[in-house]
């Protein structure tokens, strides 16, 4: 393995390799769909061709009788298998209204995709081709799909709950009500805007796969799942299918990619474990691209109404918010708290006293909403960052400028915002003004003046997004604040083998962080062996039973911080151990580069290798002391971790065909000390290109009857190479001071600023011709429509 | 009863081969493989159930992602975009292939070295096309590695390090 090592002081911050590439590139990963299992049933869906439609009956007949079918069932055929409705683990307020959800439909179909009857065939080609063959009939319903019209009720979804509105919920903070009222009468300057997130498809590379296998004997179960929850999908489906949690065992082999679309309990997850248990057969369903654009969660999907009030200065004063979240069809896992985790980052980065922030979220007969890379807190920073470049526009100052006006400074953290919420450490202006310097900032805006002139056919326009991102979920009594069902917590065991080589056990679940490289490289650190002879173990609940899961930025700052307290607890016990053998006091022991020794007397010391085969044979132990070295450590974290930074993109804009080229991104990131600046940057760049993406190209399409009129890759354009820029990146290295390490998570940093500086970037380019407004995604027709709505009425 | 977009992608033909089975000869990864397949198998399904080869892996199913391109008598394709029965006599090289006694191929090297991959699911389609794209274009710019590669999609890492790798294993590196 080939280490640069560009830190002389040790393994962490240096560019490792990563162990997980070898066997992903040549082909020797398995990813659930690859697995090999004899005899296992195919399962196969019925999924409505319908938004909204009653079933009025299902005949299997043909379906039954087709070459290969085991087996077909209806919804009301299943009833009996589900213990529970599928689970929804945040209930945002008490009375939160959660239509009752099952793998498949009874009555009624709510969305297109929603899965009405099931077979299982010998193969999935026999499977696939059976359920052609199911004949479905409906009484078809009237769609809805804008979020105003299903707050209107005029077609009401779930019958039972008498209306379309999930809930209401307001941070609203004591005495600020009339306050905001005063505020914004006071203003110098006011900005009232409409932002609108559209539904995105997150398409991770691997589609959805899952394979559950029965034990012969005996009753366990394992399931095998493309998922980034493999503790949390134990826990729900035991739950769910009323079985003992205890026999079932859920292991992810390689994941594709998942971006918050695989944290979540799925239908087909929970249709394979019941009807394994019930065939006594494996039973497995491999999701087609199709499928998974209609039946794997959408992300975003909000209506934003964004207000600022600020003094003459560009203070601003205060910030009122008002959202409308699209839920889809149904609550899926985290469904109602998306917008919740954006509740608390309307203020951005910026110093605010006065806050208020509602959100109403809405059933429409779409496919559920659920987390996608940043789930919340991009659409948060996209309203805050577009509306200060509004303020900047109105007030005729810079951007920048107007942003450092209203920076939180270094000075006053730790910061506690009026959310009540404690930011742990921050530098914007250092972060900004890395940012301008790399992208040239001054030249950018000199060139602009001399290029944007009356007439000129190509505009240039840099746009700025500065963010902060609540990450690193999270502490479990903020959680439980928040009515979240569960902890944030995570799990670490760290054991040293009688050879010395060291077992890490985690309850994180990468899908592409890397992270067996970025683990092996703390315990390397922390216990002065080399990364290689550290093994780490992840994503089987038989084997790493305790975890919460990979999603929210949470592996490193929770997760790995967990491990190097394991480590700590070892060392602890290691240090007795060298202490007996000895014969010295612990407290005159030191530990350095894997040894023990006498403060003093360097010649009396002990390295952790034989300290490590102490401990397995027991023979000459301190009396009381346990063999083995092994320690477990369950850490919830004391607060979130804060990484912020600045993006800057520079676009050139053809005023005749609407093209925006983006000419350079620059993103500064500070995600506190970085363990591997290699899988560091390796991130903002695929968050980058993600936000990037929902700025320029991608939008799930509805018609007014509810059909995605864009379900593949070929219509729904998750951009190529040829698409997108190359990224300028910067880092500053600002330390969490709420964990050992440092460390703040980085997965969906790259996402937060990049949608916001893009679409920055092109009102900036077209502000003088106007324009003040460009919905997103930004294609040439939609910026062509605004540059001729812009100029048509300016030449009136 | 409204047009459906579900599997709207997947053009389903009235099947009219059913029962009937061709047998084909293939070399794979320079092994020669005779197999009876239906004539609607696609060449990755071939790959992936007759020969077990699951490197080479399925990412969408309207020929857009690239993640199942192998190489075919030296070429970059898509293998569901060719039927086994029409890769009957040809020469496949699957990622599976590529490297030599335990030694990785140079670009996969390159995408190692260059962090060009994450969750590593476009990796093996990743890797044949720009080897294929390299043999074309020994030495192309970053543009044209970029146009070069338009018919794979990665979700990970947002191009950048791919496009490195390429250039990296373009230059020896």
């Amino acid at each position: 393995m080939t280490v640069i090592d560009d830190r002389p002081t040790g393994v962490l911050g240096s560019r490792l390799l990563r162990r997980e590439d070898p066997p992903l590139l040549t082909g020797e990963a398995k990813y659930t769909n690859d697995l090999h299992l004899p005899g296992a049933l195919h399962l196969a869906l019925v999924r409505s061709p319908y938004a909204h439609a009653r079933i009025v009956s299902i005949d299997l007949t043909a379906a039954l009788a087709a070459p290969g079918v085991i087996a077909a069932y209806t919804g009301a055929d299943l009833t009996g298998l589900w213990a529970a409705p599928m689970p929804c683990a945040w209930p945002v307020t008490a009375d939160m209204k959660n239509p009752a959800h099952y793998p498949v439909a009874v009555a009624k179909a709510c969305y297109v995709g929603d899965a009405v009857a099931v077979v299982l065939a010998t193969s999935d080609a026999a499977a696939r081709d059976a359920i052609e063959l199911v004949d479905v009939r409906y009484e078809p319903l009237e769609a809805v799909v804008g979020l105003e019209d299903a707050l209107s009720d005029r077609v009401v979804i779930h019958d039972e709950l008498g209306t379309n509105k999930s809930y209401r919920w307001d941070l609203k903070i004591e005495d600020h009500e009339g306050a905001i009222d005063q505020a914004f009468a006071a203003a110098a300057f006011t900005v009232n805007e409409r932002y609108v997130q559209q539904r995105l498809l997150p398409m991770a590379m691997e589609p959805r796969a899952v394979a559950a296998v029965p034990q012969p004997f005996g009753g366990d179960i394992t399931l095998y799942s493309s998922t980034q929850v493999p503790h949390i999908l134990k826990v729900m489906t035991a739950i769910t299918l009323g079985i003992p949690e205890h026999q079932l065992r859920v292991t992810t082999p390689s994941v594709g990619g998942g971006f918050g679309s695989k944290l979540n309990v799925y239908a087909e997850e929970l249709l394979c474990v019941a009807l394994a248990r019930k065939h006594k057969l494996p039973v497995r369903w491999n999701e087609e691209r199709g499928e998974n654009a209609v039946a794997t969660i959408h992300g975003r999907g909000q209506i934003q109404d964004m207000e600022l009030a600020a003094d003459a200065d560009g203070r601003i004063t205060a910030v009122r918010v008002r959202i409308i979240g699209d839920m889809g069809a149904y609550l899926q896992l985290v469904t109602p708290g998306i917008p919740i985790l954006g509740a608390f980052l309307y203020a951005g980065v910026y110093d605010i006293p006065l806050y208020d922030f509602s959100c109403t979220s809405v059933f429409t007969t779409l496919t559920p909403t659920d987390a996608y890379r940043g789930a919340g807190r991009p659409e948060a920073t996209y309203a805050i960052e577009r509306a200060v470049d509004s303020l900047a526009r109105q007030m005729g100052i810079d951007p920048m400028e107007l942003r450092k006006r209203n920076f939180i400074q270094k000075e006053q953290f730790p910061y506690t915002a009026m959310t009540g919420l404690t930011y742990d450490s921050g530098d914007h202006v250092a972060a900004a003004d890395m940012a301008a310097g790399l992208a040239d900032y001054e030249g950018v805006r000199a060139r602009q003046t001399a290029q944007n002139v009356p007439g000129a056919t190509k505009l240039l326009g840099i746009g700025q997004a500065s963010y902060f991102e609540m990450c690193g979920l999270a502490p479990s009594r903020v959680l439980a604040s928040l009515n979240y069902s569960a902890g944030g917590w995570e799990a670490a065991t760290v054991r040293v083998l009688p050879t010395n080589k060291i077992q890490v056990v985690t309850g994180t679940a990468p899908h592409g962080q890397g992270h067996e490289t970025s683990w092996s490289m703390i315990v390397a650190e922390k216990m002065g062996v080399a990364p290689e002879d550290v093994d780490v173990l992840h994503s089987d609940t038989a084997i790493a039973p305790l975890g919460l899961d990979t999603y929210g930025s949470r592996s490193l700052p929770v997760g790995g911080v967990a491990i190097a307290l394991a480590c700590d607890k070892v060392i602890d016990k290691a240090k007795k151990i060298a202490a007996h053998q000895l014969e010295a006091n612990e407290d005159d022991l030191e530990f350095a580069g894997g040894t023990f020794s006498v403060k003093g007397s360097p010649d009396r010391s002990m390295p952790l290798a034989a300290i490590a085969f102490e401990a397995f044979t027991a023979h000459n132990l301190p009396d009381g002391l346990e063999p083995n070295l092994e320690a477990q450590v369950t850490y919830d974290p004391p607060n979130f971790s804060w990484p912020f930074g600045t993006h800057l993109c520079t676009v050139e804009i053809d005023v005749e065909t609407g093209q925006v080229q983006v000419l350079q991104y620059v993103a500064v990131d500070d995600c506190g000390n970085q363990v591997n600046p290699m899988i560091v940057e390796g991130q903002v760049h695929g968050g980058v290109i993600q936000g990037l993406a929902q700025a320029l190209f991608e939008e799930a399409v509805h018609d007014t009857e509810g059909n995605l009129k864009n379900g593949s890759l070929a219509e729904y354009l998750v951009p190529a190479a040829s698409d997108v820029p190359s990224i300028t990146l910067g880092h500053t290295v600002t330390p969490s001071p709420t964990n050992q390490l440092g460390v703040k998570g980085i997965g969906e940093a790259g996402t937060i600023g990049a949608a916001p500086a893009v679409i920055n970037a092109i009102v900036d380019a077209l502000s003088g011709l106007g324009v003040t407004e460009i919905a997103m995604p930004a294609s040439p027709h939609t910026v062509w429509k605004a540059i001729q709505a812009a100029t048509q009425g300016a030449s009136k | 009863m409204m047009a459906s977009p579900i599997g709207g992608s997947r053009i389903r033909m009235p099947d009219t081969t059913k029962g009937i089975h061709v047998k084909i000869s293939v070399t794979v990864n320079g092994t020669v493989h005779e197999n009876d397949v239906e004539p609607r198998t696609l060449l990755v399904h071939y790959i992936r159930e007759a020969l077990a080869l699951t490197g080479t892996n399925v990412g969408c199913d309207t020929s857009s992602c690239g993640a199942c391109s192998v190489h075919l008598d030296g070429e970059a394709v898509k293998s569901c975009t060719v039927l086994a029965v029409q890769a009957d006599g040809a020469d496949i090289t699957t990622i599976e292939g590529m490297a030599t006694d335990g030694v990785m191929h140079p670009m996969q090297q390159a995408f190692m070295q260059n962090h060009g991959l994450q969750c590593g699911y476009c990796t093996p389609g990743m890797v044949m096309a720009a080897t294929s794209l390299l043999k074309e274009n020994p030495h192309p710019s970053e543009e044209e590695v970029r146009i070069g590669l338009e018919g794979n999609l990665c979700r990970c890492t947002g191009y950048h390090n791919i496009v490195k790798s390429v250039l990296a294993c373009a230059a020896g590196e």
